[in-house]
């Protein structure tokens, strides 16, 4: 029998709901929503590694708090885990504040979620996202009370696993920088050698830098990218050491990094001015694709917005899994843009949301 | 002396689908003599609602306020203050957000 044809999901997380995008050709996009109207989802994933596509939420009601949610029909309904999928044990005097990621792992661990909270702290789920279990390796890291939260709270906002080498999985924290553990999350050791801190005394110390994102090449699984505040890197040793990319790009501040999912090499950066000018440069929403690991920049910004004063924040751009690979963006302004042909050209897939927070996309096969 | 009375909850329509739907109940009050001890009671049969109102300590979440008997638990003893059979235990969300 034929393999059905291959349709595409768009999860848009935003400040008052989360919507839902279809398409078959990833150009004309149908949308549902808003599901948890009122409430913010600043973390969204698309696990299609079962039986059943799952969608993974976190949501947060700023009157009723964080919560983890998820469904296996496309929406359809919602189910969340009654005791509470993430709860700080009583032993730490903490409380869950926010939901900042949620990342399956690879395919090689199907069932297994990785979720990045505020406070700081990572969580493993062995259970599709029904109950995670606080990783102590890291919560439990002498260089934890050093961390202090950026402007958007005290965020360990990415979660990277190493595709082949199970276990090792980097992490990055705002501010705190990046980590990575090679025992499956038993102890963690600061990776930022060559990422700059220029707002502390010391700008090249050995934690505390305000990583924005990471993203891992899907080819050569050693070679991860970093958005940092200020300064854009690539590592070719799975975070030992970084070296800047930033040369060719028009400014080196910005919060997502995307790497392309299959082909090495190529990945995209979203600038803004600067940190204390936090608009798309020359009001021309645009993004920058590499196709040599960093050594040349290509501005791409066909079908996006000139005279834009929005930006696009960490995890409000997101590529896809097909090929050519979608690339995807949403602004603070609530407007969606998805291209279909790796960032040549973008389309409009909606306008006038709340501010887009979360932003992921896949093929689904039903 | 007469049977004691039973303790009312009161929380908001948006929470109704965690409470059964409804947005009043009542609790015996055998055993509770503060508001934590209600949220106690409440949490075994409504765990979700429980953690809409309380955060991962069991402290109220900064914009949920509570009432006993229209008195602002922040400004008695919080979770501490007293609760007695009859009383009423209200729960609003207060005024935040954008």
């Amino acid at each position: 029998m034929a393999e059905d044809a291959p349709s595409y999901l768009l999860a848009i997380g935003t400040r008052k709901g989360l919507w839902l995008g279809h398409s078959q050709d990833r150009v004309n996009w149908t949308l549902d929503g808003p599901h948890f109207l009122m409430r913010e989802v600043p973390s969204v994933a698309i696990d299609t590694r079962g039986r059943a596509t799952r969608i993974l939420a976190g949501v947060r009601s700023e009157h009723w708090g964080p919560t983890v949610t998820h469904s296996d029909d496309l929406g359809a309904s919602w189910h969340e885990t009654e005791a509470g999928a993430i709860r700080f044990p009583a032993d730490t005097d903490a409380a869950l504040e926010r939901i900042w990621q949620i990342q399956p792992d690879t395919a090689r661990r199907p069932g297994l979620i990785w979720a990045g909270c505020e406070p700081q702290s990572l969580w493993r789920s062995e259970d599709g996202g029904e109950s995670f279990s606080l990783v102590r390796g890291l919560w439990d890291h002498p260089h934890r009370p050093q961390w202090f939260p950026g402007a958007g709270g005290g965020a360990l906002h990415t979660v990277a696993p190493h595709p082949t080498r199970d276990g090792d999985v980097a992490v990055a924290l705002s501010t705190g920088g990046v980590y990575r553990t090679t025992d499956d999350g038993a102890s963690f050791e600061p990776h930022n050698v060559g990422i700059k801190a220029y707002f502390m005394p010391d700008p090249w110390p050995e934690f505390g830098q305000c990583v924005h994102k990471i993203a891992r090449d899907a080819a050569d699984h050693d070679r991860l990218y970093a958005q940092n505040h200020h300064g854009v890197y690539r590592s070719d040793d799975d975070t030992e050491s970084w070296q800047s990319i930033a040369e060719g790009l028009p400014t080196d501040f910005g919060f997502a990094v995307l790497a392309h999912p299959s082909r090495s090499g190529t990945a995209w950066v979203v600038p803004i001015v600067a940190d204390a000018q936090r608009i798309p440069p020359d009001n021309q929403l645009q993004v920058h694709r590499t196709q040599d690991a960093g050594l040349t920049w290509t501005e791409q910004h066909s079908g996006l917005p000139a005279g834009c004063w929005a930006i696009v924040l960490r995890d409000a751009a997101t590529v896809d899994d097909a090929d050519p690979a979608g690339v995807y963006l949403g602004t603070r302004d609530g407007c969606v843009y998805a291209s279909a042909d790796e960032g040549d050209t973008f389309t409009q897939v909606a306008a006038h949301l709340p501010d887009v927070l979360s932003i992921r996309a896949a093929t689904i096969r039903t | 002396m007469g049977d004691p009375r039973p303790i009312s909850v009161v929380i908001p329509s948006l929470l109704a689908e965690h409470f059964g739907g409804r947005t009043t109940d009542s609790i015996e009050p055998d055993g509770i003599s503060d508001v934590r001890g209600v949220f106690d009671r409440l949490a075994q049969r409504y765990p979700v609602l429980d953690r809409r109102i309380r955060d991962d300590r069991g402290a109220l979440r900064r914009y949920v306020n509570c009432y006993v008997n229209g008195d602002d638990v922040r400004f008695l003893a919080g979770l501490a203050s007293a609760v007695r059979d009859g009383d009423e235990i209200l729960i609003i969300q207060s005024v935040a957000g954008g």
